[in-house]
């Protein structure tokens, strides 16, 4: 008789917990889309790649566009910056990237980024700070002239966007 | 809602036939005469005891003045901007309505910070009373984010930036960092969608910190106030009833409460927050100072303390944990002071140390307003070391070594001995 109770509890638990695992599938099934409707909609993602010709844009100035609703830095760079990037060594960087890995082929003096910072999201401002790039006024993050992180609480480099010259001059982003 | 031991003797018995029938069906009147009349009250609670009720004013002010700007106000970015100036300018006292949520926020909050350091003065948070504090320190948090959401909605410069840098905060979390972002603001950057759902939030949330507060009343009066001496009442000699004696005594700490409240309002209602955001959000340019408001200052500094790399843990994420934890760690506070000592006046070590701790936290909030350079970049590192160890290792400690000092034997003792 024993054994028969235990069996039959053996059975009921199964019964039980096969239950209760139908029913928290159920839960979540039912849960997710009200969790995902707070992701990013399909007109925001609609607006996730743009074009902008460069070729307005004289030699020392930059434009912040906007992309995917976040500023963009375009910067054409003068030669004394790029000369200035290619100097620092890898091993003085807080995340080493070279000045190279951050542009493209044949359109070095052109330096594309989201223009907020890694730390928390401020847009820094261009050239200024203590190596001639970019300084996050919020809470003091100093980026070269590549954009990489090189004082302050930012973890890394200003972030390059996905892009490409489509020709010398238009440039797609996203 | 469940008796508790010190009101199961009810007085209550119903007038006539009509408060009979309703009392068998519904006792609704029974608890209101038990809970909010005759309940026992220590008859030696000071005037920071005031502030509990002082408190549930603020919440109704809060809530009644954001129903009504609800109904004037748009969630839209390209209005909601204009919408508060319309408030401001065009609505029928739509002004003062404004005035006294904005300002509310401020006060409510410095209603709590003297509720919180009253009870931490006191030794509220000890046994039995741990979930009562608890349940305190989960409004403090909610009304964080209420406010944080609420600051948001007039879409100035300040409102959005301080909607991007707060979102960003949970980028730091590794791995689903950015995705969680994402879902946070409902696109890639602070915008309509984020405004949307942080307007509807705020409307909701009130309402569950309301729900809360119930909870919290509720743990309250099972075992019944503290007091200023941390002595359990004893019998009904030291106790009064709620009504009249603190219900008056609250109504007149509120009354005095609405002074400076009132003086904010009416002569300097934007003296509490920054003119940037008077200027409509512009997500291309940060301002050149940004900081938060002056009741997150304390926990902005900590934030910003953490600028070097723990380990494996970098700059950012250490901050975010170190911030977290400022707060969280109030939730161990019953566990973490293992003194079985109640109130601070009977305990001569201790009493320093808290006075330590509280300047200690203003300095927290002079520095988080102060530019993350030289100096201040130094004192917000020591500041931040010193208010975890406060908690970790000064609390722990003091149980331990300080010897109290003998506490009377009952509360009508205390009050007795004071008068001669």
């Amino acid at each position: 008789m024993a054994t028969q109770a235990q069996h039959s509890r053996t059975r009921r638990d199964f019964i039980f917990v096969a239950t209760g695992a139908v029913a928290g599938v159920g839960a979540v099934a039912t849960v997710w889309p009200l969790i995902n409707q707070l992701n990013p909609d399909a007109s925001t993602l609609a607006l996730a790649s743009i074009e902008f010709d460069v070729s307005s844009i004289p030699e020392g100035q930059s434009v912040t566009i906007l992309w995917r609703g976040l500023p963009v830095f375009i910067r054409h760079r003068t030669a004394a910056e790029i000369a200035e990037a290619r100097a620092v060594p890898l091993n003085e960087l807080k995340d080493p990237a070279t000045d190279e890995a951050r542009t493209k082929v044949g359109h070095e003096q052109w330096l594309i980024m989201i223009a907020s910072c890694t730390h928390l999201g401020c847009v820094p401002v261009g050239q200024s700070g203590d190596f001639d790039g970019w300084f996050c006024p919020c809470h003091g993050s100093h980026y070269d002239t590549a954009g990489r992180i090189r004082k302050g609480p930012a973890p890394t480099n200003l972030v390059v966007p996905p892009y490409d010259f489509l020709s010398d001059t238009l440039v797609q982003i996203g | 809602m469940g008796l508790s031991p010190m009101s199961e003797h009810s007085s209550y018995t119903p007038g006539n036939s009509v408060e009979k029938w309703l009392d068998d069906r519904l006792p609704i009147i029974r608890f209101s005469k038990e809970h909010l009349m005759d309940f026992p009250t220590p008859k030696n609670l000071n005037y920071w005891w005031t502030f509990g009720a002082i408190l549930v004013m603020c919440l109704g002010i809060q809530i009644v003045t954001g129903v009504i700007l609800a109904m004037h106000y748009t969630p839209h970015v390209s209005m909601a901007f204009d919408s508060v100036e319309h408030i401001r300018r065009d609505v029928n006292g739509g002004r003062m309505i404004q005035a006294f949520h904005a300002v509310g926020a401020s006060m409510f909050f410095a209603a709590v910070y003297i509720h919180i350091f009253r009870g931490m003065y006191f030794g509220s948070y000890k046994a039995p009373r741990e979930i009562l504090w608890i349940l305190g320190v989960l409004i403090f948090l909610l009304m964080m984010a209420t406010a944080f959401m609420g600051y948001v909605l007039p879409w100035g410069q300040m409102s959005g930036w301080a909607a991007t840098v707060i979102t960003n905060i949970f980028a730091a979390i590794p791995v689903i960092g950015t995705p969680l972002l994402e879902l946070l603001r409902g696109g890639f950057s602070v915008g309509n969608p984020t405004l949307n759902r942080f307007f509807s939030l705020h409307y909701m949330l009130p309402f569950v910190i309301a729900a809360v507060v119930a909870l919290h009343i509720w743990a309250l009066h099972v075992p019944g106030n503290n007091n200023p001496i941390g002595v359990d009442v004893k019998d009904k000699r030291d106790t009064l009833p709620f009504h009249p004696y603190y219900t008056m005594k609250d109504a007149f700490g509120m009354v005095l409460f609405l002074i400076p409240f009132a003086w904010f309002a009416f002569f300097a209602p934007d003296i509490l927050g920054h003119p940037d955001n008077y200027i409509p959000f512009n997500s291309q340019v940060t301002p050149a100072h940004i900081v938060p408001e002056w009741y997150f200052l304390p926990f902005y500094a900590i934030l910003r303390a953490i600028d070097f790399n723990i380990l494996f843990i970098d700059s950012k994420l250490g901050g975010v944990i170190f911030f977290a934890g400022s707060i969280l760690i109030l939730f161990f506070l019953p566990w973490l002071d293992t003194s079985k000592v109640r109130s601070g006046n009977f305990r001569p070590m201790f009493k320093w140390f808290y006075w330590l701790f509280a300047i200690n936290f203003v300095v927290l909030t002079y520095l988080g307003a102060a530019p993350a350079e030289g100096i201040y970049v130094v004192l917000a590192k020591i500041s931040t070391a010193y208010y975890f160890i406060h908690f970790l290792v000064i609390l722990p400690l003091l149980g331990r070594i300080e010897t109290p000092r003998p506490l009377p034997t009952s509360i009508s003792e205390s009050v007795l001995a004071k008068a001669h």
